[in-house]
């Protein structure tokens, strides 16, 4: 375990958007580790660099100077098509809008990564419809989003990012358009993924559901504040829905 | 990969299905228009070819001419013995009148036109008597009192029942009907319709209609070993001669060459199916540029969408490749539905002007694959656009 390189490793990380007079430095310098099986709840105010952060380690987005590894390798020096390749492989995303394509049922939405990796068809079905057992939507999978609550589109998403079986679930504010019931509902089931091996990168400015994170940590302008690890409050230890 | 991006292209279709059926609406007319209007040309061509293959190959009809010198100086039988014995590879020769008539047969009268023609006149015509008989040469040479009628008298005075043994009177004359004619498209003399005709033998037409022994016109049936241009020059100038042009007069007679007839006809129809068809391709190019248009909205209006694509691990040319196939499937499902409508407009409207359908297999591959090429040409820059988009830009797009 010790020989193993950390799953995510920033150093000096710093994102410079525009040019010249009008440049923006929304990233300073930033320093972060994240080991494998983790979950991380990333917050601060607008502006402070914590989606530009999320950007970087979703693959979507290059440092302007620094070094960013995952599993040991060197984000920064793949191009565009291998980023693309690595986020298959190894990232699911969550957003805080579901991102469901529209008309489209359930279980066509869950199946679009697997039409990427060029999966069989009769894999893709059975691996769709194990996610949507997973987030407990099963019974919906002939729906399309429309027909759907808020909740059960989140967790079709969440379907959609699980059904690759990635090392890393990235979630950016996914309780963001929810209720409170809703986005308890979702950080419950975000801790039993979590709790069943994948590790879980998650933007929230809402301190309630950060809590349900192991390592919080605070961006201020562009820099980590602090990391806050084992962070998990007792009250949500032995949840397991 | 290609069966995954038919797939993802197929369901996009399915869909926007009504959008999907309007974009394709400009590739479908364009088609459609396009077979239909060289199908119709081919087919018009065909037509006009029949006709003029009504007027016999290797025949040269002579009409006199109106010049300043006076009018028409009509031919006689002096001139039509000298044309067949004066010039080489001249196979038949006849002489042909015509007058207008009243025919009445039980009461019932018809406008007609009455035609002096020996059956040489009928072979180089190529005039088919269905019914009954032609002309003998007893009846010929005495000028009898025969005729052989067209379909269309046959159905204004007879109507129906057997004609052959009738009496009719035309004009001046009673005479028997031994004969009925096919339905000719096309006859020189006679009228405008030339199935409103009754022929008798040439000698009775000039003896009771036109009077003397002069024929208003001669038709030259030659050998198929001579070349055209040198029966038609020793024509002329046996024909000056004999009616004592000096040099410098024109022509007072003019020489119609159904072969001629023929090439002009056949570059007319062509050069006219060519301009339709290039109208009908621009059309067809129009439409094009309407799948261009709609494929750019979809990219801006599926830019999320695209994010999302990108996000979960498309690349560039996968989405690149995902619009192209959508604007190629497109195409060639308005390239399929376009040749379907062609099909039926095209035997409708052929049916309608009364030329023959004839499907042409070339032109329906082409036109399908043509639709297939713009597809391509005008589907690539929307998906290039698309393929180019920032996966964080497109996620935040509304």
């Amino acid at each position: 375990m010790t020989d193993e390189p950390p799953l995510i490793q920033l150093e000096a990380i710093t994102k410079t958007f525009g040019e010249g007079a009008a440049a923006f430095q929304a990233l300073k310098g930033v320093d972060l580790t994240i080991e494998r099986g983790d979950f991380v709840a990333v917050m601060g105010p607008s502006g402070s660099g914590k989606s530009t952060t999320m950007n970087i380690l979703g693959c979507l987005d290059v440092p302007t100077g620094g070094v960013f590894k995952f599993r040991g390798v060197e984000v920064q020096a793949l191009s565009r098509d291998q980023r693309s390749l690595l986020r298959r492989r190894y990232l699911g995303f969550v957003f805080q809008g579901f991102n469901l394509l529209a008309r489209t049922t359930a279980l066509e939405n869950v199946e679009l990564p697997l039409l990427y990796r060029g999966e069989k068809k009769r894999e893709r079905r059975i691996a769709a419809e194990r996610a949507l057992d997973q987030v407990g939507l099963l019974p919906w999978a002939d729906h399309t989003p429309a027909e759907l609550s808020g909740g059960q589109q989140q967790r079709v998403a969440i379907a959609r990012a699980l059904v690759t079986q990635p090392d890393v679930l990235l979630a950016d504010e996914p309780t963001g358009n929810l209720d409170t019931e809703r986005s308890i509902e979702i950080m419950e089931l975000l801790t039993r993924l979590n709790r069943e091996g994948i590790t879980i990168l998650m933007v929230t400015h809402e301190a309630e559901m950060a809590e349900f994170a192991n390592t919080i940590v605070h961006f201020r302008d562009g820099l980590v504040e602090s990391i806050q690890r084992g962070a998990r409050s007792a009250r949500h230890e032995g949840v397991s829905a | 990969m290609i069966g995954i991006t038919i797939l993802l292209a197929m369901r996009e279709i399915r869909r926007h299905l009504l959008r999907s059926f309007l974009t394709t609406l400009g590739i479908i007319i364009g088609v459609a228009a396009v077979i239909t209007m060289v199908t119709l040309g081919r087919g018009l061509t065909a037509s006009v070819q029949e006709d003029i293959a009504g007027l016999g190959s290797n025949v040269l009809i002579v009409f006199p001419l109106e010049t300043d010198r006076g009018p028409p100086r009509a031919f006689d039988e002096d001139d039509i013995r000298a044309v067949e014995q004066q010039i080489a590879g001249i196979e038949a020769v006849a002489g042909s009148v015509n007058a207008n008539a009243i025919a009445v047969h039980n009461g019932q009268d018809w406008a007609t036109s009455v035609q002096g023609a020996d059956s040489i006149f009928f072979a180089a015509q190529s005039i088919d008597v269905i019914e009954g008989r032609g002309f003998s040469a007893a009846e010929e040479a005495v000028g009898r009192d025969v005729c052989i009628i067209g379909p269309k008298v046959v159905d204004e005075i007879f109507g129906t029942g057997d004609v052959l043994g009738e009496k009719m009177r035309v004009g001046p004359v009673s005479c028997t009907v031994i004969g009925v004619i096919d339905e000719r498209a096309n006859a020189v003399g006679g009228g405008d319709d030339p199935d409103n005709t009754v022929l008798m033998p040439l000698k009775i037409v000039q003896r009771r209609f036109t009077g003397g022994t002069d024929v208003q016109f001669f038709v030259i049936k030659y050998s198929d070993e001579y070349a055209p241009a040198a029966v038609q020059s020793q024509l002329i100038e046996l024909m000056r001669e004999r009616r004592v042009l000096q040099d410098g007069q024109d022509n007072d007679f003019n020489i119609i060459d159904t072969g001629e007839i023929n090439d002009t006809v056949n570059q007319v129809t062509g050069v006219m199916t060519l301009v339709v068809t290039a109208i009908a391709g621009i059309s067809l190019l129009v439409g094009g540029i309407g799948i261009m248009n709609i494929m750019l909205v979809s990219v801006t209006e599926r830019t999320r969408e695209i994010g999302i694509r990108l996000a979960i691990g498309a690349m560039a040319r996968e989405v690149r490749l995902q619009f192209l196939t959508e604007a190629v499937v497109l195409c060639c499902f308005g390239g399929l539905v376009g040749i379907v409508l062609a099909l039926g407009l095209s035997t409708m409207l052929a049916g309608l002007i009364d030329i023959p359908y004839l499907f042409d297999p070339a032109v329906n591959v082409l036109s399908f694959v043509f639709s297939a090429v713009m597809g391509i040409i005008f589907g690539y820059y929307p998906a290039h656009r698309a393929s180019k988009l920032d996966p964080i830009d497109a996620l935040r797009h509304e």
